[in-house]
C-alpha cells in the first residue's frame, strides 16, 4: 500500500480548511484511507540518521497517509483533496476537457520500428500555461515518483518523462539505438555521456542503479529526440538536462514510454487530470499525436475517456445490504466522483471519469455506494442459510491424537515447514533425500531452501535450543511434511506425520517404543503380525544407529515409518550431546 | 517415594525448598538432616546440598553442637523470659540461619513458642573485607613483602595487593621509596585493619572512627538482618512429644493416629510439579478458533497442500500477472517441481479471457496473459488458494449455501523481524450464499469476534486485489487506547466467481486474520520467534495457561 507524505499546511491549503488531527483521521477512515503517522522532515531524518543530521531540517508537521493500491488518483495532494472535497460535497466533480489544438497543429511523436524490441509503446500530452509554485512543483515531481514505484512497477511497465516544451521543438522521435550511439547531457550533470558511459556512471547511483537492468541487456536503448536532435529522455533511466522543467516552466510536455499500454493510459490520465488544475484554463489538456512509422497507425493521447456503465439498484442494494432508491444512490455515487443519473426504473447510468481507472466492474460501483453510505451505518444481519459444520477428517484425527500424546507426557513442538538442504540430507545422513524434496528457487536464506521431508530436524533443533532444560526432554510434532508426487497436479503433496524424540542420558529405546505402542493403542491397533495389527522389524536406516533401528509395519502390511536410537553423527550434527530415541511415522493410513 | 526423593523432585524445579530467590532457614535446617550418602542418585538434592555450603559461616565461628538446638532453645527459655535470635546467635557463636531453622522447627508444635519479627542493622564484611580478614590487609602484605632487606617497587606492583597496598603503606609511613626500592620505615607494625575486620566478623564492637574508615574502603557494609524475638508460648514445655511426619497405613489400621501428634504442613511452599506433556500455545489457540468456526456452522477445508500453482494461488483470484505480490521478493517459487500442467482447460480459458479482455461485466486488465506465469509452482501465499479450489468444486457439484474455514500455514518470502516470519498461520472464513451482503458479513464478524471477547468493532473500506467491496476490521484496544486492525475481508470479485461457473446471484465473502498475532497478544509474547519455530523456550510451552479467547 503506497504512502504519501503531505505537509499539514499544504493539506489545509488544498482542503480550504484546517482539520484537527482527530477530524482528519476520522475522515480518512470513512473514505478508506489511513492516517498512518504524523511526523516532520526533521523527525523522519532524526529517526534514521540521528539528531545531528537533522539540525537544519524543517519541523513542520507532515501527515503520512496510506492510499489504497488501486487509487492512483489519490497519490498527490491535488487528487486527494479534490476527491475528498467532492465526497464532502464542497465542490463539484470537474469535467476534464481537451484544449483546442494550436494553429500549428498537435505535437507529434514519431515511433521508429526498432522500439518494438525494447519498449514498444509511447503516449504523450501537453499542459499549457501552467503556473507552478515551489509546493506544486515538488508535488508534480513526487507524483511521478509515486507512480513509478507503484503502477509503473519500478519503471518496468511505464516510465514518465516531463519536459519544458519551450526548450525543445516537435515533432519528436521515439527511437531505439545502440548505446554507443546515444550521447547527451543527462539531468543534473555538466557534461555529455554516451549511454554506455551512463550505465557505468549510474551503476553506483543509489537511486538509479535499480532501473539499469530494465534495458541493460538489450542491444538497443530507447531514446526520445526532438526535431533538432536534442535528447529529451532515455527511458526508463533518465531525462536530458536540456529540457528539464523548472519553477518557471510554462508549457509541460509529458511523455510516457511503456511495455504495458493500458498502464501507460492510466499513468498519463492520472498526471494530466491531477495537474491540469494549475493550467490557465483549469482541467484542460492539449493532446499529442503518436504516429507508428512502420504501420502508419496514428493515435491521440491522453484518452481522458469517460466510460459509461449501467447498473441496477437491486444488484447494488443486495450486495451492500441496503434499500436505496435510484436518486439516493445517484447522490451517493456523485460523492465518490462518479456521475450517475437515473435512466429508468431501478437503473442508473454511471459515468466513470478518467481519474477512476480502478472501476472495472459494477461491483466497484457497489463498493463506492457502500463507502458513501458508510460501512458502519449498515444494519447487520446474519447469513440466511443454515449450514452444518464438518471437520476435515485428518485434522479431527490429529487433534484427538495430540491430546493423547500430551497426556502420555510428551510436549508439542511446532517447527517450520521450510529448512535447509543440509537439515534433511547430510545432517540426517540421508543424501538421497534431496531428490524427494520440494526445492525453493528463490530463498533469501539457507533456512528456506527446501520443504521438510522429515519432522526430525525440527525436533532436534528444538532440543538444541533447550539443552539446559531438565532431562529427560520428550518432544513431539504432528504436522505435514511435503514430498514430490507426480500423480498430483502440482507434482507434490503434503503427508501428515507424527514424530517424537526422547532425549536423555540413555537412548531409552524401550521408552520411545512405549510411545509407539501407546499411540497404536489410541489408534485402536494392536501389536500383532496380522493384517489389522502392527509390529516392528529390524531395519537399517542411516539416520539411526546400526542395529538399533526398526521399521514400523502397520495394518495391511504398510510400512509407516521408523523407530530407533539416532546415529551419533546425527546427534552431533544438530549440536546435541546425549543419546536420543526417535520415531517418525505416517498417520494418514489411520484415516 | 521417600521424603528424600520428594525433596529431590522439588529441587528439580526450584533452587530452594521454599522458592527461587534465596535460601530460607528451612533449607539450612533440612540440610543438617541430610547425610552425604543420601545424595547419591539424587542430582538435584546434591546440587542444592553443595550450593548451600556457600552460605555457611566459616568453621571457626561454630563452637556449639547444632544437634539438639531445639532442646537448647527450650532450656534457655525455661530459665528466662525472651531472647532475640540475632543476639543469641552472636552469644552462642552460631550461624543465625541455623538458629532460625531450629526456632521454626519448634513452631511446628503449636503454642510452645511465641515469636515476633525484629530487624537489626548489622555491619557485614564485603567480599573484599572477608579476603582482608582472611589474608591480611594489602598494606600489611606490602610491609611483609618488603621485609628487612627492601624490595623493588616494580616487583611489589606485580603483586595482586601491590597497588592498593603501596598507597596505604606509604600513607601510614610504614614504608618509603628510595630510587625505585621500597624500604621499611617502621620496625614494628600491627595489621589493625585485619584485626578490626576479624572483630566485626565475630560480632564484637569496634570504635566508630574505625568503622567509618572501613566503610570508606568498602570493606564493610550495613545490612538489615531479620530475626525473631522469641518468648514462651501459651503451652510452653521443655518436653516435646515426638511428632509424626505423616499418616501411615499402619496408623490407620491400628488406630494409633488418635494418640499421635503430627508435624504441621508448610502451606507456604509449592507442591511437587507433576510430570506431564504439554500442547503448543499456538495450537491451543488454533483449537479455540476451530471450535468457534464449528459453533457457527463453518466446515473445515482440506488445506493440506502447501505447494500450489500460480494459477490457483493468483490467476483464479483475478490477481493480474504483474501484481507485486507475484514478485520473487514476496513469494517463494518452487524450482522442483517447477510447474503444474494439469488444469481444468475450459475454466483456464475463461480465466485467461477475463484477465486479458474482460467479460462478465468487467473491463478486465487488458494485458497479455501468459500460461507460463500461471504454471509456475509456488508455496501458497494464502489459504484463499484452497478456497478458490473449493468454490470451483462447489460450482461443478451444483451450488449449495456454504460456510467454510481453514487455519493453516501460508508462506511469504519476507524479510524476517520480530513480527514477521516466512511462514505463519492464516485463519480464513468463507461464506457463499445467494444475495449475501456486506451487512451479513458484518453480522458474522460481530458474532465471531464476540466469541474472541472483542465487542467494539468498526469497519474501514480498503483495497484487496480479489475482493470488492473490501473491509478492514478494526477493534478498539483498551491498552493502546486506539483502534487496531484485526482482520481483512471482502466479497470475492465477480471476475473470480463467474468464470468458475457459480450462479450470478451468489455472493461469496471471505475474511482472514493471522493466528500468531492474537496468540502473541493473548500470551504476552513480543517476538514471533519465541512462539513459532525451533527457537521456542520450552518453559513457555510448559507454562502457558489454557486458551479461552473470551477471557
Amino acid at each position: 500500500m503506497p504512502t504519501v507524505g503531505i505537509k499539514k499546511v499544504i493539506l489545509d491549503k488544498h482542503f480550504n480548511r484546517n482539520y484537527t488531527e482527530k477530524e482528519f483521521d476520522e475522515l480518512c477512515f470513512e473514505y478508506g484511507l489511513e492516517l498512518d503517522e504524523i511526523t516532520s522532515e526533521k523527525a523522519a531524518v532524526e529517526k534514521e540518521r540521528g539528531t545531528d543530521a537533522a539540525v537544519d531540517l524543517n519541523d513542520q508537521e507532515v501527515y503520512k497517509i496510506d492510499i489504497p493500491a488501486n487509487r492512483y488518483d489519490l497519490l498527490s495532494v491535488e487528487g486527494l483533496a479534490r476527491a475528498i472535497r467532492i465526497f464532502k460535497q464542497e465542490i463539484p466533480s470537474p469535467q476534464y476537457k481537451f484544449a483546442e489544438a494550436p494553429k500549428s497543429g498537435l505535437q507529434k511523436i514519431i515511433v521508429k520500428k526498432q522500439t518494438a524490441q525494447v519498449r514498444p509503446f509511447v503516449v504523450g500530452a501537453v499542459l499549457r500555461n501552467i503556473s507552478f509554485d515551489a509546493d506544486s512543483y515538488a508535488s508534480f515531481i513526487d507524483l511521478q515518483d509515486k507512480l513509478h514505484q507503484n503502477i509503473c512497477r519500478k519503471r518496468t511497465l511505464v516510465a514518465i518523462g516531463t519536459h519544458d516544451l519551450d526548450t525543445v521543438q516537435g515533432p519528436f522521435e521515439y527511437r531505439a539505438e545502440a548505446p554507443k550511439d546515444i550521447k547527451f547531457k543527462p539531468l543534473n550533470q555538466t557534461k555529455e555521456y554516451t549511454a554506455e558511459e551512463l550505465m557505468t556512471l549510474y551503476s553506483s547511483d543509489s537511486h538509479l542503479k535499480a532501473y539499469l537492468p530494465i534495458i541493460q541487456n538489450h542491444p538497443v536503448y530507447p531514446v526520445i529526440y526532438d526535431k533538432n536532435g536534442v535528447v529529451c529522455s532515455m527511458p526508463p533511466i533518465i531525462n536530458g538536462e536540456h529540457s528539464k522543467i523548472t519553477l518557471n516552466t510554462k508549457n509541460v510536455f509529458i511523455e510516457a514510454t511503456a511495455t504495458d499500454k493500458q498502464k501507460a493510459f492510466v499513468v498519463l490520465d492520472t498526471i494530466v487530470t491531477l495537474f491540469s488544475q494549475y493550467c490557465a484554463k483549469p482541467f484542460t489538456v492539449e493532446q499529442v499525436e503518436v504516429v507508428y512509422e512502420e504501420t502508419g497507425v496514428k493515435e491521440v493521447y491522453p484518452l481522458l475517456a469517460y466510460r459509461e456503465m449501467t447498473v441496477t439498484t437491486p444488484e447494488i442494494n443486495t450486495k451492500i445490504g441496503i434499500q436505496l432508491k435510484e436518486e439516493e444512490m445517484a447522490t451517493l455515487l456523485n460523492k465518490m466522483s462518479l456521475k450517475a443519473e437515473v435512466v429508468g426504473k431501478e437503473t442508473l447510468k454511471v459515468v466513470v471519469p478518467p481519474t477512476r481507472h480502478d472501476i472495472l466492474h459494477a461491483c466497484d460501483v457497489a463498493e463506492d455506494v457502500g463507502v458513501a453510505y458508510g460501512y458502519n451505518n449498515l444494519v447487520t444481519r446474519l447469513p440466511e442459510s443454515n449450514t452444518v459444520a464438518v471437520a476435515f477428517p485428518i485434522n479431527k484425527l490429529c487433534d484427538n491424537l495430540r491430546i493423547e500424546i500430551a497426556a502420555a507426557g510428551w510436549t508439542e513442538a511446532l517447527n517450520f515447514a521450510l529448512c535447509s538442504r543440509d537439515d534433511i540430507s547430510t545432517k540426517l545422513r540421508q543424501p538421497e533425500a534431496l531428490s524427494q524434496a520440494v526445492h525453493i528457487g528463490n530463498p533469501k536464506t539457507l533456512e528456506f531452501q527446501v520443504a521438510r521431508t522429515s519432522l526430525l530436524p525440527g525436533l532436534l533443533k528444538t532440543l538444541a535450543s533447550n539443552r539446559d532444560m531438565p532431562l529427560p526432554l520428550k518432544l513431539f510434532e504432528l504436522q505435514d511434511v511435503i514430498v514430490k508426487d507426480s500423480t498430483m497436479d502440482v507434482g507434490a503433496r503434503n503427508e501428515r506425520r507424527l514424530a517424537a524424540v526422547y532425549y536423555n542420558k540413555a537412548a531409552g529405546f524401550e521408552i520411545i517404543q512405549g510411545f509407539l505402542d501407546r499411540m497404536m493403542r489410541m489408534l485402536n491397533v494392536n501389536p500383532a503380525r496380522a493384517d489389522n495389527g502392527y509390529y516392528i522389524e529390524a531395519d537399517e536406516n542411516p539416520t539411526y544407529f546400526p542395529g538399533r533401528c526398526a521399521k514400523i509395519i502397520g495394518p495391511k502390511g504398510v510400512v509407516l515409518g521408523h523407530i530407533g536410537a539416532l546415529h551419533p553423527e546425527v546427534i552431533t550434527s544438530f549440536g546435541l550431546t546425549l543419546p536420543c530415541g526417535a520415531v517418525e511415522f505416517n498417520v494418514e493410513p489411520f484415516l | 517415594m521417600t521424603d528424600l526423593d520428594r525433596l529431590n523432585q522439588v529441587l528439580q524445579d526450584q533452587p530452594y525448598i521454599e522458592g527461587f530467590a534465596q535460601p530460607s532457614s528451612v533449607d539450612f535446617s533440612t540440610r543438617s538432616a541430610v547425610k552425604e550418602k543420601d545424595l547419591k542418585g539424587r542430582e538435584h538434592l546434591e546440587r542444592w546440598f553443595h550450593h548451600l555450603s556457600s552460605f555457611e559461616m566459616t568453621a571457626d565461628t561454630v563452637s556449639r553442637s547444632t544437634d539438639n538446638f531445639p532442646q537448647q532453645i527450650l532450656d534457655l527459655l525455661a530459665s528466662s523470659t525472651e531472647f532475640n535470635s540475632i543476639e543469641l546467635a552472636q552469644q552462642w557463636k552460631v550461624d543465625h540461619q541455623k538458629l532460625i531453622g531450629a526456632i521454626k522447627s519448634l513452631l511446628a508444635n503449636e503454642g510452645v513458642l511465641a515469636t515476633k519479627d525484629v530487624t537489626e542493622k548489622r555491619l557485614e564484611l564485603t567480599n573484599e573485607g572477608v579476603q582482608f580478614a582472611n589474608e591480611g590487609s594489602p598494606e600489611f602484605l606490602v610491609f611483609q613483602f618488603v621485609g628487612t632487606e627492601g624490595a623493588a617497587q616494580a616487583d611489589i606492583m606485580k603483586q595482586p595487593f601491590g597497588k592498593i597496598g603501596m598507597a596505604k603503606a606509604m600513607q601510614a609511613k610504614w614504608v618509603a621509596v628510595d630510587k625505585g626500592t621500597v624500604v621499611r620505615k617502621s620496625t614494628d607494625v600491627v595489621d589493625s585493619t585485619r584485626k578490626y575486620l576479624e572483630s566485626l566478623r565475630l560480632g564484637e564492637d569496634v570504635d566508630e572512627n574505625q568503622k567509618k574508615e572501613l566503610k570508606k574502603r568498602k570493606l564493610i557494609s550495613e545490612v538489615n538482618i531479620k530475626g525473631l524475638l522469641v518468648s514462651k508460648g501459651e503451652s510452653f514445655t521443655t518436653n516435646l512429644a515426638k511428632q509424626e511426619a505423616d499418616l501411615t497405613p499402619e496408623m490407620i489400621a491400628s488406630g494409633s493416629w488418635k494418640n499421635k501428634q503430627f508435624k504441621k504442613y508448610n502451606f507456604e511452599s509449592l507442591g511437587v510439579v507433576p510430570s506431564s506433556g504439554h500442547l503448543h500455545p499456538l495450537m491451543k489457540v488454533r483449537s479455540e478458533f476451530r471450535q468457534i468456526f464449528f459453533s457457527m456452522g463453518f466446515s473445515e477445508m482440506a488445506t493440506n497442500r502447501y505447494v500450489e500453482s500460480s494459477f490457483w494461488n493468483f490467476d483464479a483470484l483475478f490477481q493480474p500477472q504483474q501484481h507485486p505480490a507475484r514478485d520473487a521478493h514476496d513469494t517463494f517459487f518452487v524450482s522442483d517441481p517447477a510447474i503444474s500442467t494439469k488444469f481444468p482447460e475450459d475454466y483456464l480459458e475463461r480465466v485467461k479471457t477475463v484477465h486479458s479482455k474482460g467479460g462478465y461485466g468487467s473491463a478486465g486488465y487488458n494485458y497479455d496473459w501468459k500460461i507460463e506465469e500461471a504454471q509456475k509452482n509456488v508455496l501458497r501465499t494464502h489459504t484463499t488458494a484452497v478456497s478458490a479450489r473449493q468454490l470451483y468444486q462447489l460450482a461443478q457439484e451444483g451450488f449449495r449455501p456454504s460456510k467454510l474455514f481453514s487455519i493453516d500455514r501460508v508462506f511469504r518470502n519476507e524479510t524476517l523481524d520480530a513480527t514477521h516470519l516466512a511462514e505463519f498461520h492464516q485463519v480464513e472464513g468463507v461464506i457463499a450464499e445467494k444475495n449475501l451482503s456486506l451487512a451479513h458479513l458484518i453480522g458474522v464478524f460481530t458474532e465471531f469476534f464476540k466469541k474472541l471477547g472483542i465487542t467494539n468493532l468498526r469497519f474501514k473500506p480498503t483495497y484487496n486485489p480479489y475482493t470488492e467491496p473490501s473491509m478492514e476490521i478494526f477493534a478498539y484496544h483498551q491498552g493502546l487506547a486506539k483502534w487496531v486492525e484485526i482482520g481483512n475481508s471482502g466479497m470475492f470479485r465477480p471476475e473470480m466467481l463467474l468464470p468458475m461457473g457459480l450462479p450470478a446471484d451468489v455472493n461469496v465473502a471471505g475474511y482472514g486474520l493471522s493466528l500468531e498475532r492474537p496468540t502473541m497478544i493473548k500470551y504476552g509474547i513480543n517476538n514471533i520467534r519465541d512462539l513459532f519455530g525451533s527457537k521456542i523456550d520450552l518453559d513457555v510451552v510448559y507454562n502457558t495457561p489454557i486458551c479461552r479467547l473470551d477471557k
